[in-house]
């Protein structure tokens, strides 16, 4: 389809405009669910990063398909936070807020997610609507919002949408793109080829109609409005690409060279799956859609051990389905990668939520000792690259990778620089050459517990791998002696890797009062947080940790260095202040259980499960209130 | 086919060429440590006779198994072998054969195995019929685990986790399978008719699809008794015989009750095996022009260049 281009209007009521030129905005699109602001979000996310802008998005999304209209629960839509300088995080508050109903708007003023002095842009259709309890409705939130410090201006979207198309319900969010685009100045143009992309498997009727939305909502805004918001770019002179973290962790399968991977649907981890789908055959892959979590791992399994290392992508309770599947590639030393897109949990949990609690679950659930390897992307770049480097440590170190993503980064957008693409990153094509007589198939190095893989089609190489203790040569073995060294070796491995590693860098100064140590999607709002602390003069540093088993080398040295070590997570661990809690029996959190083992440093943890990801203000907050009585202390 | 495939992997080097003939020492492994009498010995032997018969290349030739008696199956053979875990033997056998077409495939499970605790993955096996050889050891007990009743335990049976007898009639896995979209070969054969389970077994391999073979037999420690009768007595037993299922001439004195079933017929095929009154042997169905996911979805091959510019060409969708 050819892309029309279109000028910026040039003429704008600029005598009685005002333009805002924050360092940053963060703004809301919120609806029913259905009625596209989620799209209208992505568009406005992915055309602020292609002018410039540091960008963060989330999406606000209710677990049902389809809920009630107008309910506060249903409400769905994205945040997206632009800046003139990196955006790592979803920032603390909404500065303005387009809301096509009352109920989702009172939502998001009652989950305190709008600022005090927030901008509010709201669809007017339902004051005047016929249904008298609709009116009612909008009275009693108008009355309550009212009570706040919000700017609230009405639109009338419907009523303008009516002028050129006869279903608004399905147009609305391209007026409110257009009213966006024409408050923060966005190009037009970009705006127009992202809906060219979006409906590129729609009809050219549908793309002329919703450019034709998009502009009617740019005029109305122009016409009515008196203020613009222009949020300077950041300066870069670096290529960028900027998606969700689920298109990076698919883009980085297909960099990776993985040519197969078993899947069954499940929130948040199966948009890596759409993606896959889409290309993969393109890339000589196959994309499998197995019968269940079990058979996805087993499908996974068994192309590894046929040859080129195979994936699985999965959340929570697919975790939990794979696991005998995985102790079985542990035991079998075939390599594995599992990406994780956790969830809130246990059980079905938070399908649509973000939590950090698979992090116990990845590095242990499993009977008997199986030691196996667990990074965690903490950036949208991360989500790319983690995937590379997980299939070169299982390749190398014959075992399971885990990648523990999360649904902050699957869904949040990014812009970060343009990977170059390395030939390297997809390892070898399977080795079918002879093996020599006598080769055994676990011929481990005594010292370091790696062996080369043997795999079919090898002549001369033929054995049977097993899930049953074994010796060197794959021969089911009980003795006491063998056990204990193969139990070794598959062991050895991990310190191996801990050794290839490097000490994680401090974020701030290397000593100090307070080490806020992270991992996963938390690094961005948690290094915002530790950088106002220290603008303020907190004696704060902070940590992230990339690989969770083996942990990076040198924790215990570098926690020395603090007087307190805390873990800031989002998953559970008891207040030390509600009943019955102790310092002996108090559940910490997951890191927290980790380091506390591996360094016999005592440390502290604050986590929450909100089910939305971290507010770097509220970290703030708590890291004024842990240094609070030293503060006092130095004071006296 | 199989330098065909190596050309479509791109394998580093295709097997050296091998073509000398395979005679059985270059199949058979070490002693198999079932119980004297156990039937799985049968199947062993009918098994490397047909990889003497094909002249399947031991290192292009995978079995893959479960957990139980039976899938100890691939420790006593020279070819590759995958002991997995119970009941999943068919998802990893998916997942060889689809990144792996030029392997040659058999699957080994036994009646828990398959039928029970690996269900799910069974139906869809049948319904994705990938090509390879599936083989039911169905001796109607869980045998490693010590008497347990197992799907296919004759109702009235006692065992130690039913000693009054096993509550339900048993599942009929003929009929489960006979009943599954795109099912495309179903046999029945026994571990005491050495000559038809051999037969059969040929004939699986030589199916394009995926060919599922039950084999009868008993536990010589457990379920000796429930074929007793039809070992001694061959009238019990009824041959199904077409030119397109299995014919085993020397078996024509001994076996008289014959039955001329046509195995493209679905119909009769189910009505065939839902009828428990007799034992059946042979092919109940076949039709090799069902679709196969494995070819369906077969990968072409793409250098580690062409994937990068691909890649490029992916990432120019999201510059900024």
């Amino acid at each position: 389809m050819a892309v029309p281009t279109t000028a910026w209007p040039e003429t704008s009521n600029a005598a009685s405009c005002t333009v805002l030129t924050p360092p940053e905005h963060t703004l809301e699109i919120v609806s029913d669910s259905g009625e596209g602001a989620q799209k209208c979000g992505q568009i406005f996310g992915a055309v602020s990063a292609k002018m410039g802008n540091g960008v963060w998005t989330v999406e606000i999304i209710p677990a049902e398909i389809q809920p009630p209209p107008r309910t506060p629960e249903g409400a769905s839509g994205n945040r997206i936070r632009v800046g003139s300088r990196a955006i790592t995080n979803w920032g603390d508050a909404v500065d303005l807020v387009v809301a096509f109903n009352e109920q989702v708007l009172l939502s998001r003023h009652r989950l305190g997610a709008l600022a005090p002095n927030a901008i509010v842009l709201v669809e007017s259709l339902w004051a005047s609507h016929p249904n008298p309890e609709i009116q009612a409705a909008w009275t009693k939130a108008m009355a309550e919002l009212s009570t706040t410090g919000y700017r609230i201006i009405q639109v009338p979207m419907e009523e303008q949408c009516l002028t050129i198309d006869d279903n608004p319900r399905k147009g609305k969010n391209m007026f409110a793109l257009g009213l966006l685009a024409w408050i923060y100045n966005r190009d037009l143009t970009r705006i127009e080829e992202q809906i060219a992309y979006a409906f590129r498997k729609k009809s050219e009727d549908v793309y002329q109609r919703n450019v034709g939305l998009l502009r009617l909502g740019c005029s109305w805004a122009e016409a009515n409005l008196d203020f613009r918001i222009d949020v300077a770019p950041a300066a870069s002179d670096r290529a960028l690409v900027v998606m969700n973290g689920n298109e990076a962790l698919a883009l980085g399968a297909l960099a990776s060279g993985m040519e197969l991977c078993a899947m069954y649907p499940i929130t948040p981890a199966t948009s890596v799956s759409h993606f896959l789908a889409d290309v993969f055959e393109k890339f000589g892959g196959v994309l499998h859609q197995a019968e269940d979590e079990i058979a996805a791992a087993g499908v996974a399994i068994g192309a590894s051990y046929a040859g080129k290392v195979a994936f699985t992508v999965t959340s929570g309770p697919g975790l939990a389905l794979k696991t005998e599947f995985i102790g079985l590639a542990i035991m079998t030393e075939t390599p594995l990668v599992v990406i994780d897109v956790q969830r809130g949990g246990p059980s079905t949990g938070l399908p649509t939520k973000v939590e950090q609690s698979d992090l116990l679950a990845a590095l242990f659930a499993q009977p008997g000792d199986a030691p196996r390897i667990v990074i965690a992307p903490a950036t949208i770049e991360d989500c790319f690259h983690s995937v590379i480097t997980a299939r070169r440590l299982a390749e190398a170190f014959r075992t399971v990778v885990i990648v523990l993503s999360d649904a902050n980064l699957a869904t949040g957008v990014q812009p970060f620089p343009r990977p170059q693409l390395r030939a390297e990153w997809q390892g070898a094509e399977p080795d079918l050459t002879p093996v020599a007589p006598g080769t055994r198939p676990y011929a481990w190095d005594a010292r370091l517990g790696t062996s080369k893989r043997i795999i079919p089609g090898q002549p001369g190489g033929m054995f049977t791998v097993t899930g049953l203790s074994h010796d060197e040569n794959s021969k089911v073995a009980y003795g006491s002696g063998v056990h204990q060294r193969a139990t070794a070796m598959r062991s050895r491995k991990l310190a191996v890797l801990q050794q290839m590693l490097t000490p994680p860098e401090v974020n701030g100064r290397a000593d100090g009062e307070l080490l806020i140590v992270g991992w996963g999607s938390t690094k961005g709002a948690i290094e915002e947080a530790v950088e106002r602390a220290r603008a303020a003069g907190l004696s704060v540093s902070s940590l992230h940790l990339s690989f969770l088993s083996p942990l990076e080398p040198g924790l215990a040295e570098i926690f020395r260095r603090f007087r307190k070590v805390m873990t800031v997570e989002i998953n559970y661990s008891d207040d030390p202040a509600d009943p019955f809690i102790t310092p002996e029996n108090r559940r910490r959190g997951q890191l927290a259980w980790i380091l506390r083992a591996e360094t016999l440093v005592d440390v502290d943890c604050w986590t929450r499960v909100p089910g939305e990801p971290l507010r770097p203000g509220v970290i703030l907050d708590v890291i004024r209130r842990t240094l609070a009585p030293r503060e006092q202390e130095a004071a006296s | 086919m199989s330098e065909f495939s190596c050309s479509v992997l791109g394998c580093v080097t295709p097997s050296v060429g091998d073509e000398r003939d395979y005679e059985l020492g270059d199949y058979e492994g070490p002693v198999a440590r079932w119980c004297p009498g156990c039937g799985d010995h049968s199947v062993l032997t009918a098994v490397e006779r047909l990889l003497v018969a094909e002249q399947l290349k031991p290192e292009q030739t995978v079995f893959v198994s479960g957990i139980g008696c039976s899938s100890r199956f691939p420790h006593y053979l020279k070819t590759y072998g995958f002991h997995g875990i119970h009941g999943r033997a068919l998802p990893v056998a998916t997942g060889i054969k689809l990144h792996r077409p030029d392997l040659t495939v058999f699957v080994v499970m036994g009646d828990g195995d398959c039928c029970s605790i690996g269900a799910a993955h069974w139906v869809h096996a049948i319904r994705y019929n990938t090509q390879m050889v599936a083989m039911l050891l169905d001796n109607s007990i869980y045998g490693l685990t010590k008497k347990q009743t197992s799907p296919t335990t004759p109702q009235g049976f006692k065992t130690n986790t039913q000693p009054t007898g096993s509550f339900l009639p048993p599942l009929n896995p003929l009929s489960t399978m006979l009943g599954t979209t795109n099912v495309s070969f179903v046999a029945q054969t026994a571990e005491w008719i050495p000559a038809h389970l051999y037969a059969t077994l040929r004939a699986a391999y030589q199916h394009r699809g995926l060919a599922f073979v039950r084999i009868l037999q008993r536990c010589p420690m457990y379920t000796q008794s429930i074929y007793e009768r039809a070992v001694k007595d061959p009238s019990l037993v009824e041959l199904l015989v077409h030119d397109d299922g299995v014919v085993v001439p020397e078996l024509d004195a001994i076996y008289r009750g014959r039955l001329a079933h046509n195995p493209s017929d679905l119909n009769a095929a189910r009505a065939l095996a839902d009828d428990g009154e007799r034992i059946r042997l042979g092919v109940f169905f076949r039709d090799e022009a069902r679709p196969r996911y494995d070819e369906i979805r077969r990968a072409h091959k793409v250098s580690t260049t062409e994937r990068i510019a691909l890649l490029d060409q992916e990432l120019d969708k999201y510059a900024v």
